[in-house]
This record gives structure tokens, sequence and C-alpha cells, in this order.
């Protein structure tokens, strides 16, 4: 490089031609009405969107969490009503064995204190019968085999084995035919 | 062109010896429309195709956009926020930065598109190499932050919020308004386009200088010279991975004094 060469081209490099000025405007206004008309908008849409898709899934998924949290605690709360329903339930029922239990024990107490009761009446009224039908019969019956041991000859045994077991016969079916008294 | 052309042919005349970097790359000879304010030479064709190329990129991927990115989209989202929340937002603060970020996001990838064909074989040559595109772009920053300010304020409280310092004894006014005026008005708008388009140029001059010393050194020179080759060739590629850092940090700077600079002229406080 030679400074006569330099010098040669005579050209100053700091004043511009106009076809340099025109060229690089056209250049230039292209490329800025391009970016300002075209990339810039496409850039700042794609940009929006993408944040709007990033805080709609965030809220999205707050959403979702708190409906989550408000299940949980809706079935944890239903759950502890559950176990106090059934602890109530429990106890309930269990007093109200202990109300049967202790209801049935005095009934059957009662029923077989009435049982006994009823059943000494009975005894008692049947000896009483009983008593006051030997009274008025062993007189009767006392006479009825004298006289008939009386009646009969005493000689023979036969015979008189035969009154006597027609004698305890007779007492028999007198008895069976009778029916017993308070019963 | 006279003189361009009387470059070409020195340059033609030197054709058996060593091709050095020359201005005349960054002025070739049109090939369209020549005379014309639409005079289309190699580099306005390399800006266009810079231009087209960035125009597609981004274009297919804001068609292709999904909600659920793919690696391509990714890549790209990742590219775009670095300009929109690591430049624009952290400069303006996310509200006041939605007005500006049509502009912020195309200077920074238009720059960076025009800046890395410098580095793409058969191109070999940044757009923003020629002081028009950075020109053209620093206008549109200075108007926009005047702009703004104007909008902001009204035309003088526009002028008084950045020309009079606040909290400073006024005969220090003296001095500070033609110092903040030259600052806000001149230097800033100077330096940011400067800048830019010195940075493409050497580090193209810089590439030229390297790789044709190499094949220099590798075919022309004596016998015994060649060695050298080896010694400009890596020094080629280290410049060229240093450009391949240049071309993303001039985009990055560029945007980020544009924002720096619009933010101050809105801004209520210095």
């Amino acid at each position: 490089m030679t400074p006569e060469l330099i010098l040669a081209s005579a050209k100053n490099p700091l004043l511009p031609a106009w076809y340099d000025i025109i060229w690089s405007a056209i250049c230039l206004l292209i490329v800025f009405l391009v970016v300002w008309k075209y990339v810039l908008p496409a850039f700042n849409k794609t940009l929006d969107e993408r944040a709007e898709r990033i805080q709609g899934g965030i809220e999205k998924a707050e959403k979702v969490q708190a409906e989550a949290d408000q299940a949980l605690a809706e079935y944890q709360k239903q759950l502890a009503d559950g176990r106090a329903e059934a602890a109530r339930l429990r106890a309930e029922a269990q007093e109200e064995g202990a109300q049967i239990i202790a209801n049935m024990k005095t009934q059957a107490h009662a029923e077989s204190e009435r049982i006994v009761a009823q059943a000494q009446t009975q005894i008692e009224a049947e000896r009483q019968t009983a008593m006051v039908q030997l009274r008025s019969e062993v007189g009767t019956l006392a006479t009825d085999l004298a006289s008939r041991i009386v009646g009969e000859s005493l000689t023979d045994d036969q015979r008189s084995a035969n009154v006597v077991d027609r004698f305890i016969s007779d007492l028999e079916s007198q008895s069976s035919a009778q029916p017993v008294k308070g019963a | 062109m006279g003189t361009l052309n009387a470059a070409n042919t020195m340059i033609q005349a030197a054709e058996s010896g060593y091709h050095g970097p020359s201005m005349a790359e960054f002025f070739p000879a049109a090939f369209l429309f020549e005379g014309t304010p639409f005079e289309m030479n190699r580099v306005m064709l390399i800006r266009v195709i810079a231009t087209v190329a960035v125009v597609v990129l981004l274009a297919v991927w804001a068609k292709r956009m999904k909600l659920v990115p793919g690696r391509f989209q990714s890549a790209m989202e990742l590219a775009m926020e670095f300009v929109t929340v690591g430049i624009a937002e952290d400069t303006f603060g996310k509200e006041r930065a939605k007005k500006f970020m049509p502009l912020i996001v195309a200077i920074f990838f238009g720059i960076l598109f025009w800046n890395v064909t410098k580095l793409i074989p058969f191109l070999n040559m940044p757009g923003t190499g020629v002081i028009g595109l950075p020109i053209v772009l620093t206008l549109t920053v200075y108007v926009t932050y005047h702009w703004a300010g104007i909008a902001e304020k009204g035309l003088g409280g526009y002028l008084k919020d950045s020309l009079i310092l606040p909290g400073v004894p006024w005969p220090m006014h003296i001095l500070l308004i033609p110092i903040e005026f030259i600052t806000k008005f001149i230097t800033q708008p100077f330096t940011l386009a400067i800048r830019l388009f010195a940075n493409m140029m050497v580090g193209h001059l810089l590439l030229v200088l390297c790789f044709s010393a190499t094949t220099f050194f590798l075919v022309d020179a004596a016998n015994g010279f060649q060695f050298f080759s080896i010694v400009t060739f890596a020094g080629g590629f280290f410049v060229f991975i240093l450009e391949m850092l240049i071309v993303v940090l001039q985009a990055y700077i560029f945007a980020l004094l544009s924002c720096v600079y619009i933010n101050a002229a809105i801004s209520e406080d210095h």
C-alpha cells in the first residue's frame, strides 16, 4: 500500500456520493419496515401468548389444587362425622342393650316369682282339697270296708283278698273319676 | 471517475508485483445506472444482498413462530431478546422502549448483517465500510432523538434540558452551553458515524493487507521469503477472528448508543 495509491483515488472517504446515501436509505428503510410492521408484532404476539399460556397453566393448577384441598377437607370432615356417628350409635346400642338386659332380668325375676307363688298357691289349694276329701271319705271308707269284711265269709282267704283288691280298685277309680279340685 | 480509473490503471500496472489494499476497493466501477443517483456498484450490491438476507431471515422466523419454539426459533428469540431487553429495555425502561423498539431492532440487525459481509467469501466487503450507510443510520438516530426530545418537552424545554446543566454557577454556562451544544449536535452524531465506518473500513484494509501479503510472499517473492507468508497468514487469521467479534460489537455499540442518546433527550433528569 503506497500513500500515492490512496491519494490517487482522490475520493474523500468521509464525503458520501449520492448513490451511496440512496442505497443506504433504501436498505435501512426496508429493514426498518419489515421489523416494524411484521417481525416485532409477531414476536410480541408470540411472547404474549406464551406468557398467557403459562399464566393460565399456573392459574389452572392453583385452582385444581384448591379444589383438591377443599375435597380433602370435606372428606376428612365426613370421615370424622362418620366416626363420631358410629361411636354415638355404639354407645347408644350398648346403653340400650344394658337397658334391655336389665328389663329382661326384672321381668324374668317377676315372672319366676309369680310362677313360684302360683305353684305354691295351687299346691296349697290341692292339699286343702285333698285334706277335705280325705276327711269326708275316710269315715265312709272305713265303715264300708268294715261292713264288707263282715258281710263276706272271713274263712275264704281267696275271697277276702278279692274284697280288698276290689276295694282298692274302687278307690282308685273313684279318685280318678272325681277331678281334683282347684286344678 | 477519472481519478478512480487512474487508480485502477496504476493497480493494473503493478499487476506483476504486490497488490496492496486500496481505497479504490470501496469505490468500484458501477455496473448499473451509472451517473444516476441509483448507481449500482459492487458495495451497493453487497448491501442489497445483506438486506435481503436479514429480511428473509427475520421474516421466515416471524412466519414460522410457534408457541413452543424449535432450535432456530429459540436461537433467534435469544438474539432478539438480547436487543429488545439487553439493549433497549435496559436503557429506556420497559414502557418507553416500545416506541423506539422497531428502530433499535432494525439498526442492530441491519448493521450486523451489513458488517458481516466483510467476512463472507466472495462478498469480502462490509456494507458499512463506505460512509453513506453510517451517515444514513446516524442521521436517522439524530433526527429521532431531537424529534423525540422536542415532542416530549417542547422546543424550549428540550433545548434548556439538553444545553443547560443543572446545579452549575451561572458564569460557567458561558463555557458549558457551547460545549453541550457541540456535544449534542455535532460530536455525538459524528463519532457515532465515524466509529462504525472507521472500524469496518480499517478492518477490511487489515484483512486485505494480511492476505495479499501472504499471496505475495507465497507466489511472487524471491526464494527464502516464503517463510513470511506463514507470519502474514497467521496475522490475517487473527484479524479475521477479531473482526468476527468487531462486527457484532459495532452493531451492539451503535444500537446501545442510539438508545442512550434518545433516552438522554427524552429523560427529565441528566
